[in-house]
């Protein structure tokens, strides 16, 4: 097992996001609650360890930290420390 | 499967079920040894939505990638693999999309933006279209007779190399890294409000973005994804 951090963007996120989320989150725009920049979450920053269980969502912007996803199991924690809002596209 | 450089490969999933992708979208790869242990990966898929369901990834080799050395040295016909997809809807493109488009690929970069050209190209947009494409060397250069073949038969569509590390005897094109004057020689003018897709690694991505932005390039018509280890 290699220790590289990986850094990608949030598009790489799609899959896992999908497993909780009906809509695409990648494409919704968010606005980043330390310092109000809105993106869409494919360009925010990831940083992921290959092989661990989690991974890190920064802002482009100031780097805060927006999302961060705990998988345990069959289960996935996600926490938005840095989401002031999303704008997500509705499939209702 | 098709070698590619010395370090690319393209592999073809045949996916049973397969509900369709857009251009730009990737899959993750789930590989599960024996012991129960799992490695999961994003792939960028390199064929277009015409291809059905046939999918394309086309893999760069990692030295320290385990679920890449994997795709490019070791898998083989017949193997089974665990795909998830499509995914993503941020970095896609389709006809109806519009243009002028603008694609600018950093090494395997090249794969997602391959998938919007042979997309364009099957459904035979008149879209005009530029690919600015940055290699070390021409023969690290990931479809390149594809790409000449795409562009000979169709007056929209210019492909523009760039060597950086190392160039033929010869070779009369661009050789140093895209920068901003690079992207203002060659990149559509901002005032025909260009659709822009870039993808690369992540400090190819930055200069890139961040130029055509200087350049007054709109950012919301700037599409971006990255990939690569974070710093050296």
């Amino acid at each position: 097992m290699d220790d590289t951090m990986m850094m990608l963007d949030g598009n790489a996120l799609a899959g896992m996001l999908s497993e909780v989320f009906a809509a695409d989150m990648t494409a919704a725009r968010s606005a980043c609650a330390w310092c109000g920049v809105v993106a869409t979450l494919a360009e925010q920053r990831l940083y992921m360890n290959p092989g661990s269980p989690g991974a890190v969502l920064r802002c482009h912007a100031c780097d805060g930290r927006m999302l961060v996803l705990v998988r345990r199991g069959d289960r996935l924690r996600v926490g938005m420390p840095g989401v002031r809002w999303m704008d997500v596209e509705s499939t209702g | 499967m098709v070698t590619e450089t010395r370090r690319v490969r393209t592999i073809v999933f045949q996916v049973p079920a397969w509900r369709g992708h857009l251009a730009g979208q990737h899959v993750d790869v789930r590989l599960t040894a024996p012991d129960g242990y799992q490695a999961q990966r994003s792939y960028s898929i390199a064929s277009p939505p015409e291809s059905g369901d046939r999918v394309s990834l086309t893999v760069e080799r990692l030295d320290d990638g385990e679920v890449s050395i994997f795709l490019v040295d070791d898998v083989q016909t017949g193997d089974r693999v665990e795909l998830r997809g499509p995914i993503g809807g941020y970095f896609t493109w389709e006809v109806g999309d519009g243009g002028p488009l603008m694609l600018v690929a950093g090494g395997s970069g090249i794969v997602p933006l391959m998938a919007m050209l042979r997309h364009r190209s099957a459904r035979r947009s008149t879209v005009p279209a530029r690919l600015l494409y940055s290699s070390r060397s021409l023969d690290d250069v990931i479809y390149r007779a594809e790409l000449e073949q795409l562009a000979a038969g169709d007056g929209a569509l210019t492909v523009l190399h760039t060597l950086t590390r190392a160039q033929p005897p010869g070779w009369t094109g661009l050789s140093r890294r895209v920068d901003k004057q690079m992207l203002a020689d060659h990149a559509w003018p901002a005032a025909g409000n260009p659709l822009t897709y870039i993808c690369g690694p992540t400090p190819f991505v930055e200069v890139v973005a961040q130029s055509l932005v200087e350049l007054g390039h709109a950012p919301l018509r700037i599409k971006t994804e990255r990939f690569g280890p974070t710093g050296g």
